[in-house]
């Protein structure tokens, strides 16, 4: 069980260096950021100084050494528009994001994993194919469309709700109902084909030969199957708590996580993107890390390999 | 006195397409009947069509009485009850027939919950007693185990445990030794016949393998294209089957002594269900066959005591059994 918890935990460590490495090489690669924040104008002195400054003129791969020598000790570098740490500049945006995601997250399990089963239970039946159709709807509609939609609908039309800002709690109902409805509905075609899968299985038949009533052989038989599909995608949603609005932060105006790494890609402000990267391959790993630890607790036959692993 | 079961023109059909096209049977108390013949030709469907266990979008009609009550159509309430509690049923493939997740204590215990006034320890004694019936070994241990650490020819003995747990009057086993090993094979077979005897129950013992059915059968009903084709005690269908399909399926066995001879194989395969032919559905594979048979579909007729063919040939047959009959 140790050694096979130890190997994960060594792939998720190497994923985190493959992302931020690969994160590291292509802001470098493509623009400069003394142009970015000093502008075309600057006299070339001030820019090669600038460049001097932050150790842009050395070559990249002593850079990169500088950077990883700088994260062990614990640096993750200085913004380079405002000279503040990184990291500080990340975590004070971090509240204003998890207000939107965490909603969001509750509201796309809340109707999408009721729906995917109801549909799953309902199958052919005309609720069925309506949720289906809502589902494909809700996640081929891309979310910035759907955020101007609403934005067009309840804002301007409707004057119901403000169009973007971070002003009042009724400035976050249309960014956490666009991230809800995407969500829900990926969640929700997720759960049904989940559930379908497990209803035709043949234990699901012996449950309801030995006399159990249906809605027992769904509740104690069905369920617990078909969770274990299902909390692969919660565990990837998990994993887009920190990172998974920059579309709709951007589309609202809504100062997290994701506008400030519109920003920061921008104007190539590599320590501020660096470590928004670092944050979010964390998050993501750390979920996956998770979701292992339950496939061993939900699935009895996993917790046997693993136990041998 | 009324049989356990009847079952009158039982017919089902998938979005359309006829799978059971009107099965009569009938199974007194305490019977053991074979249902054989080949895949497809609808034994397993007419079980799971009397007992609701079928998909939603079947469509079953006919008539299925347990000790005279018409069960098919009944509330689901009552269903629940004939469900294990009168009638179980145990699988060709025990290995998925039950539940990765759950313990075997979990599911065993579900059963007893619902068929049995039992509760707390008396619950888990039970269980325990049952695992020990079918044989498992270090039972107490063992109850708490999950599906996967059993081998398949255990799973099926929890799986007949489970469907004890009720002390149905009927055992439905769909053929419960195909996916086993040979020797795991005969060991379930003796089981079954043991606690039959032991419990008086009846049993329906679904099978393609004849000699299993055979041995273990005092009645065979063989079915065609979704019918009953012929009906006999065991050992008169084997010694002077009737039925050209049911001469054919026996003419393939090997016979264990006496010369060798050469193995007849029916020729063609078993008729697609949306594509029956006209008359009888054996005729375009039948030796036999003659120019009525494509325009009549014969019916299940009695030609002695105890016996009934589906063949308008069999009237010859008939006589010639009347005769020896009459010596």
């Amino acid at each position: 069980m140790g050694r096979y918890f130890a190997i994960r935990i060594g792939r998720a460590a190497l994923t985190i260096v493959l992302v931020v490495t690969f994160a590291f090489v292509v802001l470098r690669l493509s623009g400069d950021p003394a142009l970015m924040i000093l502008g075309p104008e600057a006299p070339p002195e001030v820019l090669a100084a600038f460049r001097k400054a932050w150790g842009l003129d050395d070559p990249i791969w002593f850079q990169y050494l500088d950077y990883f020598g700088a994260i062990a000790k614990g640096e993750l570098g200085r913004s380079m528009r405002d000279g503040r740490p990184a990291i500080e500049l990340v975590l004070e945006r971090i509240p204003a994001t998890l207000a939107l995601t965490l909603p969001a997250f509750f509201f796309k399990v809340a109707l999408g994993i009721p729906a995917g089963i109801y549909a799953a239970l309902h199958r052919g039946s005309g609720i069925d194919r309506a949720v289906m159709m809502t589902a494909v709807a809700g996640f081929t509609v891309p979310s910035f469309v759907l955020a101007l939609l609403l934005v067009l609908v309840f804002a301007v039309q409707l004057g119901w709700l403000p169009s973007g800002g971070q002003d009042s709690w009724r400035h976050a109902i249309l960014p956490i109902v666009t991230l809800s409805l995407g969500g829900a509905a990926v969640l929700a075609r997720f759960t049904r084909s989940a559930m379908l899968e497990v209803l035709g299985q043949p234990y699901i038949r012996t449950a309801s030969a030995k006399g159990m009533p249906w809605r027992k052989v769904v509740t104690s038989h069905a369920l617990p199957n078909a969770a274990i599909p299902t909390v692969t995608i919660l565990g990837f949603m998990v994993g887009t708590l920190i990172a998974g609005a920059v579309v709709v932060e951007s589309v609202f105006a809504w100062p997290g996580v994701g506008r400030l790494l519109v920003v920061a890609v921008a104007n190539r402000d590599l320590a501020v993107v660096q470590c928004i990267l670092l944050l979010v391959a964390m998050t993501m790993v750390t979920s996956n890390l998770v979701v292992d630890f339950l496939y061993g607790f939900l699935d009895p036959r996993l917790r046997a390999k693993g136990a041998h692993a | 006195m009324t049989p356990l079961v009847s079952i009158e023109g039982l017919s089902v059909a998938f979005s359309g397409v006829p799978v059971l096209r009107g099965v009569d049977l009938t199974l007194q108390k305490g019977e053991a009947l074979g249902l054989v013949g080949e895949s497809g030709s609808g034994k397993s469907v007419t079980w799971l069509a009397a007992l609701g266990l079928l998909p939603r979008h079947a469509k079953v009609s006919g008539s299925v009485r347990l000790d005279g009550r018409e069960i098919l159509g009944a509330r689901a309430a009552e269903l629940d009850q004939v469900r294990g509690g009168r009638v179980a049923m145990i699988f060709q493939d025990p290995a998925s027939a039950l539940n990765p997740v759950l313990t075997i204590r979990k599911q065993l215990c579900e059963a007893l919950a619902l068929h049995r006034d039992l509760s707390g320890e008396a619950v888990k004694a039970e269980a325990l007693r049952l695992l020990n019936l079918v044989g498992i070994p270090d039972a107490a241990r063992r109850l708490s185990a999950y599906p996967h650490e059993f081998s398949g020819g255990q799973v099926q003995r929890i799986m007949i445990a489970m469907a004890l747990a009720g002390n149905p009057d009927l055992l439905i086993a769909d053929e419960p030794t195909t996916a086993l090993d040979a020797t795991i094979q005969a060991q379930i077979l003796e089981l079954l016949s043991t606690i039959r005897r032991e419990m008086s129950m009846a049993m329906v013992l679904i099978s393609h393998d004849l000699g299993v059915v055979a041995e273990n059968c005092d009645r065979v009903s063989v079915m065609y294209a979704g019918r009953i084709v012929e009906q006999a005690p065991a050992n008169q269908l084997f010694a002077d089957p009737v039925h050209p399909y049911a001469q054919g399926l026996i003419g393939a066995l090997p016979p264990l002594d006496g010369p060798r001879r050469r193995l007849t194989a029916i020729p063609g395969t078993v008729p697609d269900p949306a594509h029956m032919p006209d008359g009888c559905a054996f005729a375009p594979r039948c030796a036999l066959a003659a120019e009525p048979c494509g325009r009549t579909s014969p019916t299940l007729a009695p030609i002695a005591d105890n016996r009934a063919v589906a063949c308008i040939r069999a009237e010859a047959s008939r006589r010639a059994l009347l005769g020896i009959a009459a010596e």
